[in-house]
């Protein structure tokens, strides 16, 4: 086979044929593979368009605002992100969600760390039982224990302080953190514990030096689950406080009604509370796939 | 895995135990505690039985909020599983591509509920807000405060933009544990794009599904801050859902009795459907197992 | 049934790719005959698979052309080029029983149920799967499982070849055994062209009429398992077949004689013209342990090497001999006394392999 060129009709023709297949193929495979950028591209349309109109007032004077309808901003201003910022509910209202958002986001990975651990590696007296009812909490209507919160926290002298929004958002987010961290341990090997404890490591030692490390991945998809679900949440975040460790989107609610709506400030508001999940997005970015499965893919 | 019987590995739990002891079961108990009685003040009460239970039960407009809500959780899901599966599919996988992505579908799990209900009430202002201008410039008459129509269209849409990402999210990740081989197997085979999906990608979600649908059945269930912030409940209660009822129940009028006994039945609805779906699940991961061997 | 044949062909993963270390595939030309029972052997790395997947559609070349009977497929999609390939781990449909595993590749083109029935029978008999064939499928045997994956490219008619990546490495072994025997069963029976990718030198020689040898991205030689042993055609070949692997000494030639070292070792005079001609400083000479003469005392051509171990292999022993600066390995039967300090040997002309630049050159021994 040293010519490229065919030498008996049969080869002429199977030649022809194969180039007619391959030319079809092309023509017909080239929207197929269009589609699907296509379809994503509306759907991100679809996700976009709702913040992007955020966006978009933010950035307007309130007069532009109620002016009319305006595509973009054409009256640029900063003037409600600088309200925001010099308005001590407002951003007081941002340090006070953060507060209770890493309070419980570091309560909860300590104490579900060896929690998950026990239900990876042990059976035990109820331990299904248990678990079961973890996940209980996780489908708990806040609402049910707005009222019983209340008095509890406020029983205690808890009220308004942001370890009480931290410890109310336990009921829901340990038990989150259990068992997505229980899928990622489940998925070391027992061996290394067993080859760990030869060697002589104590429990304590191991787990901080070996195991932990070994599960990093999957502690910060963990973590980026209870930021998303303590940030997300406002009926027990401003049930329990008032103003002292007043939410940002609590402040947001309260102050809307004062003279007429405040459109452009309470656009930039939502938009800064946008912004720490892209932050947070970010960092997982890589893990994010894994971590939606729960570790259990 | 081979797990060990060991008690000692109560420890561990203790501390975790104790903590959501606090916040789940006192405050639990004292939902129960209010659900036999009928509180006057804090010294005058009455032992009730189940009377406020009966009475929750056959209140009509609890009743009508209850297959409101069954009827939005179950449309919701419809939408969104489908869509999610959809979106998951034609998810780019690799390449800058796949990570802006990824960071965009994320992005409207991670605001605030409200705010999510804020941005939603903006976009959908008849005045300012650029798809109910939109709508009315089309020559539709939209209007969330007076047709209950356009008021469960707004709200199931902006579930659907609120959850679908979960969905999504959830599939990607079955997806992606999918080897290349099973794709190249399956053009050796000449499957097509239908069959690809059938009896490769569907099976391996079907997993994640599980978790996916009970997250979102959940979440709907107790769904809040979106409609109460987009349309306040309204027009008159034709969006109002169980949680919206039970606030302005418990803390708008303090009743105490009626909305701790209507609060145990929702909980048990809540957990009977879960509970469906978690037996659903280990059943599955049983037979995993049985398939290991 | 079909001829394979690629042309020039060369395949990079990178796009711009500048330097030859770039390409998985570097440019070659080689041809799959109809109806042979072939291996592709190499180590890891080497390009097989990605080989593999270029003759199957799965990945498209850089560059040439591949040919199946003299027709361009370089076009066609994996779907349209009627090849089969059973991949390394094996891939079933976990949903569907085996019946229907095996039926699958029939039913995607439409051919009806009478017929897909009876070829799954016949496919299905040949590999002992009847009894499995009402079974669901996820709930196989790894071997099983395998066996599943082999027959989806056995039903189908219009196959012209089918292409095994390593289909063995999650079978044990007494099994892979039986099944590799099973591959030879088929391969007659069916008389259809098969590829056999493995890294393993007997697996290779067990199943395949001819083997080629990769190496770097090339197909350094083809040949029949005799040949790769006798007369490798690269020194990679000679370290890769055999156990252990052929002996390589630097050598050089001056006035007229052949030099290891300080040694002089004694080929014919042609072997010394040759090697001179070539006008490289790259030269090897290469032997198998095999065939070195290992004698106790002092014999006619022999060279004095010192024996610094012996390692007793049951029917035979390998000695490792210091010769000047090299160690050479050195097999001996189990009747001959193995030889302490000093011994002699000698390499018999026949045997002996030059190496030029890593290629052999042929020598005609008379």
């Amino acid at each position: 086979m040293t010519d490229s060129m065919p030498h008996t009709p049969t080869a002429v023709r199977q030649r022809a044929a194969a180039a007619d297949a391959s030319r079809r193929r092309k023509s017909r495979s080239a929207p197929l593979r269009w589609r699907p950028k296509m379809l994503m591209g509306l759907y991100l349309l679809f996700v976009l368009l709702p913040i992007y109109w955020l966006l978009n007032m933010s950035f307007q004077s309130n007069t532009e605002i109620l002016g009319g309808l305006t595509l973009w901003p054409k009256d640029f201003t900063f003037e409600h992100y600088g309200k925001i910022f010099t308005t001590s509910t407002w951003y007081m209202g941002y340090l006070n969600s953060i507060a209770y958002v890493v309070m419980n986001m570091f309560i909860s990975i300590l104490v579900a760390l060896p929690a998950a651990y026990a239900f990876s590696r042990y059976k035990f007296i109820g331990d299904k039982h248990l678990f079961f009812w973890l996940l209980t909490n996780l489908m708990a209507p806040p609402a049910v224990f707005l009222l019983p919160y209340f008095q509890l926290y406020y029983t205690v002298g808890l009220f308004d302080t942001h370890i009480a929004v931290a410890l109310a958002h336990c009921l829901f987010n340990i038990p989150l953190a259990i068992w997505i961290l229980e899928g990622f341990m489940s998925g070391v090997p027992k061996e290394i514990d067993e080859t760990a404890f030869i060697d002589g490591y104590s429990f304590p030692k191991f787990f901080i030096k070996i195991f932990i490390p070994m599960i990093s991945s999957g502690i910060g998809v963990t973590l980026f689950f209870l930021f998303m679900f303590s940030w997300v949440e406002l009926l027990l975040a401003s049930t329990l406080t008032s103003t002292g460790a007043q939410p940002i989107a609590s402040v947001m609610t309260s102050t809307s009604t004062a003279s007429g709506i405040d459109w452009g400030t309470l656009a930039a508001a939502g938009v800064l509370t946008i912004l720490p999940g892209i932050l947070v997005v970010y960092f997982v970015r890589n893990h994010i796939a894994k971590g939606f499965a729960l570790g259990r893919t | 895995m081979n797990k060990v019987y060991d008690n000692k590995a109560w420890w561990l739990i203790l501390p975790m135990l104790v903590l959501v002891a606090f916040s789940a079961i006192i405050p639990l108990m004292t939902v129960v505690n209010y659900s036999v009685q009928d509180v006057f003040d804090a010294n005058t009460r009455f032992f009730t039985g189940t009377e406020w239970f009966a009475q929750m039960l056959n209140d009509p407009t609890l009743q009508a909020a209850l297959l409101r809500q069954f009827a939005f959780s179950m449309t919701v899901l419809a939408i969104e599983v489908p869509l999610g599966i959809g979106i998951a599919l034609i998810m780019p996988k690799k390449g800058w591509q796949a990570s802006v992505v990824l960071i965009l579908v994320t992005l409207p799990l991670l605001i605030p509920w409200n705010v999510v209900g804020s941005i939603w009430q903006i976009f959908t202002r008849g005045d300012i807000g650029l798809m109910g201008w939109g709508l009315r410039e089309l020559g539709y008459g939209y209007n969330i405060t007076r047709s209950t129509v356009d008021a469960w269209g707004t709200i199931i849409l902006m579930d659907v933009w609120h959850w679908t990402p979960l969905i999504a999210l959830l599939c990607y990740s079955g997806l992606r544990s999918i080897p290349e081989a099973y794709y190249q197997a399956a053009r050796i085979d000449r499957a097509s794009k239908w069959s690809v999906f059938r009896y490769i990608q569907l099976p391996k979600l079907t997993n994640v599904l599980v978790i996916g649908v009970l997250l979102r059945f959940m979440h709907s269930f107790m769904i809040y801050a979106e409609p109460f912030v987009l349309t306040g409940g309204g027009p008159g209660s034709s969006t109002t859902f169980l949680s919206q009822s039970l606030t302005t129940m418990a803390i708008g009028q303090q009743d105490l009795g009626p909305s701790a006994a209507f609060s145990l039945i929702y909980f048990l609805i809540i957990l009977l459907v879960s509970w469906v779906f978690y037996t659903a699940i280990m059943n599955m991961q049983k037979e995993k197992q049985e398939e290991g061997i | 049934m079909a001829e394979i044949t690629l042309k020039t062909l060369a395949h990079s993963y990178l796009k711009n790719p500048t330097s030859p270390e770039d390409y998985a595939i570097r440019e070659m030309d080689h041809v799959w005959e109809q109806g042979g029972a072939y291996a592709l052997l190499g180590p890891s790395g080497c390009g097989k698979s990605t080989l593999l997947n270029i003759i199957s559609g799965l990945l498209q070349p850089s560059s040439g052309e591949v040919l199946f009977d003299g027709e361009l497929v370089n076009d066609l999609p994996p779907e349209q080029r009627n090849i089969a390939q059973v991949f390394q781990f094996p891939v079933i449909y976990d949903t569907m029983t085996v019946f229907d595993n095996l039926a699958f590749p029939l039913r995607n083109v439409g051919i009806d149920e009478a017929k897909i029935r009876e070829k799954v029978r016949e496919v299905a008999d040949v590999l002992e799967l009847t009894p499995q064939l009402k079974r669901k499928a996820k709930n196989l045997t790894a071997d099983e499982k395998q066996k599943v994956s082999m027959g989806r490219g056995l039903v189908r008619e219009d196959v012209s070849a089918i292409l095994f990546d390593e289909p063995l490495t999650v079978i044990d072994p007494q099994l892979k055994w039986k099944l590799r025997r099973k591959l030879k069963e088929i391969h007659r029976r069916f008389n259809i062209t098969m590829v056999y990718v493995t890294h393993d030198q007997l697996e290779a020689s067990t199943f395949a009429d001819k083997i080629a040898v990769m190496y770097e991205g090339q197909v350094v030689q083809f040949g029949t398992p005799r040949q790769l042993f006798e007369q490798p055609a690269h020194t990679f070949v000679g370290y890769f077949i055999g156990s252990p692997g052929m002996n390589f000494v630097d050598v050089r030639v001056r006035d007229g004689k052949l030099l290891s070292g300080k040694h002089v070792v004694p080929v014919d005079q042609r072997v010394c013209s040759i090697i001179a001609n070539t006008h490289s400083d790259n030269i090897k000479l290469g032997i198998r342990p095999d065939f070195i003469e290992v004698h106790d005392t002092p014999v006619d051509g022999g060279m004095e090497v010192d024996v610094v171990g012996a390692q007793d292999l049951g029917t035979y022993s390998v000695l490792s001999l210091r010769f000047g600066d090299v160690l050479l390995k050195a097999r001996i039967d189990e009747e001959q006394s193995t030889p302490k300090g000093k011994a002699f040997i000698r390499f018999p002309q026949e045997r002996i392999g030059m190496y030029v630049d890593e290629y052999r050159v042929e020598i005609n021994h008379e």
